[in-house]
Formats: structure tokens, sequence, C-alpha cells
């Protein structure tokens, strides 16, 4: 089974790649941008057949490694 | 004294580490990431660089490789481990040290000579030390320190901070802060002051010719504290 999961940087961490990108947008002439932030994304792939099983697995890595919870927070977003 | 200094696939400021303890007179050993013994130490280094390539978050790789589950333990028994640079950046990402190291404000490389202030003297580290305002060395792409809003009282409360960005009178401000770090924090302690970690890298001042003296006073001090 395959696990998608997204990253986020948690709402009050300054995020400077992603007002660069902004600025970046504005400057090419996109109009009405509020804000950007960037985060990452894993496609875990297990050979776990058992759906709430697989996810399980994730989140424990996720905590374990894949995230720093001080700054990040994470959400499965896909199983298939 | 015994001294360890751990070498990850990626460091780079190893053997500066080594070559500036034994000057003041550590017997170093220099331990590979993949072993899983310490040898007898009275100090452990993780020194700075770019362990595993700074890949998913600076340190997070080196935080869970083979040693440092000797390192944890050691540093938890209360021996001494000091972190300079990306061995900071694996010291929070083990959780041996709170908060995190983001990127830079300003999104720069920083490679400058900067001044720091001792804020805390009642440790191994700094005990005695005739200094207040050193001059070290940054050389950092992440070394934005943070962290919530909880550990930042925890760390106040309990006097962890090691080190402030400042002027070189010791003036801590806006201005003297290179990376945007939380409070001009360069270095900070667990809260039993055994473990350190900072950004500056006081083993680049050891040579009057290249450099600077600041570091020499750093390590003559700690190997008198230590012994």
């Amino acid at each position: 089974m395959k696990i998608s999961v997204i990253i986020t940087l948690k709402k009050d961490v300054l995020d400077p790649q992603g007002k660069v990108i902004h600025q970046t947008l504005d400057g090419m002439g996109f109009e009405g941008i509020n804000e950007v932030r960037q985060g990452k994304y894993f496609e875990i792939d297990t050979n776990e057949d058992d759906k709430k099983k697989a996810e399980a697995k994730v989140e424990e890595m996720c905590k374990k490694l894949l995230v720093n919870l001080v700054i990040e927070d994470f959400k499965i977003i896909g199983s298939q | 004294m015994h001294s360890s200094v751990i070498t990850f696939p990626g460091s780079n400021c190893d053997r500066d580490m080594d070559v500036a303890l034994k000057k003041f007179g550590f017997k170093n050993k220099m331990v590979w990431h993949d072993d899983v013994e310490l040898p007898k130490s009275d100090l452990v280094v993780l020194p700075g660089g770019f362990s595993y390539g700074d890949y998913l978050r600076c340190g997070s790789m080196a935080s869970k490789s083979k040693i440092m589950k000797s390192v944890l333990n050691f540093a938890r028994g209360g021996g001494k481990v000091m972190g300079v640079c990306n061995g900071f950046q694996i010291l929070v990402e083990s959780g041996l040290l709170p908060g995190v190291l983001l990127r830079n404000k300003y999104l720069e490389f920083i490679c400058k000579n900067i001044f720091v202030k001792a804020n805390n003297k009642d440790n191994s580290y700094f005990k005695d030390d005739k200094k207040d305002v050193y001059e070290f060395h940054i050389a950092h792409n992440e070394g934005n320190y943070f962290c919530t809003k909880e550990q930042i009282k925890e760390i106040n409360n309990n006097n962890q901070i090691a080190l402030f960005y400042s002027d070189e009178n010791g003036n801590v401000n806006e201005k003297s802060n290179p990376n945007g770090s939380l409070q001009n924090i360069a270095g900070i302690f667990n809260k039993q002051k055994n473990i350190i970690g900072m950004m500056p890298h006081p083993e680049r001042m050891i040579d009057p010719a290249l450099s600077g003296e600041d570091g020499s006073i750093f390590f003559e001090n700690l190997i008198n504290n230590l012994k």
C-alpha cells in the first residue's frame, strides 16, 4: 500500500522561502496572492495491505524522523 | 582528559576540532558514525559540517546513526557533550537540546566572524572564563534558532542560554543578530548544563596567525574545568 503524506510548517513559523516565492510570483504579474507556504510531500510504498496498519506505520515514521514536531505538522492525504 | 570527535558522512570540521582539542591537551580519538561504542571520554564533540548532505532536515539523519545511541546514553548519564554548528543541529534533532535551527532569516549562507556573549558561567564550559565576549566564526545556512513558547519559557527559567549574538562590547540587540535567532540565541545548554550546542566555531579561533585566539581561551578553560 502506498501512503502519501504532506508536511507543512506550523502557522507561526517563519517561512522565508515561501515569502521569496510569493514576491517572485508578484513580480511575474500573478495578482491577488495572499500568502505562499512551502512544504514537503512523501510517498511511502509499504508491503502492508491493511490501510489502517499502513497509515499507523507512516504516522510513526513521521513522528520519529520525517517531521520535526516543533515546527511542522503532517497529514496523511492518501492511501492506495 | 580524553575526548572523542564523531565523524559523520559529510562532517567537515572534525579534523579542525581534533587539532584544537589536541593543542590544548586533550587525548582525542576520532569515532566513526557507524561504530557502536564510544571510547573512554570526558568530552564528546559533534563537529560541524553537512552530515548526510543536510537531507530532510539538517542533522536529522545523523541524529539516528548507530553511534548516537551511545552518545545519548553518555549524555543522559551526565557526560559532557558539545555540538558545534551541524553538531548543534544534530543535538536538537536527537532531542538532547530543545528547539530547532531554521533557515537563516534572509536566506543567505553566512560566513564571517561575529561576537558572542557568554550568558551563564555556572557550568563546565565557561566557569572561571576571564572573557565575557568572544570573537568566534560562523558559517551556516540554518542557524536561526527557534523553539515553542513553552520551550523558551523553560529555557529562560532554567538559565539554559549559553551564548547570545552580541556586538564587541557585549550589547545584545537586533543589529548583532546575524540570522534571526530567537532572543539572539547562539548556543544553549540542556537543563543539567552538561550538554552544549552552539552555532559559532571556537575551533576556528585558535591560531593568532590565521584567525584569533578567543577559541584558545575557550578550550584552555574547558580542559581546566574538566580536570
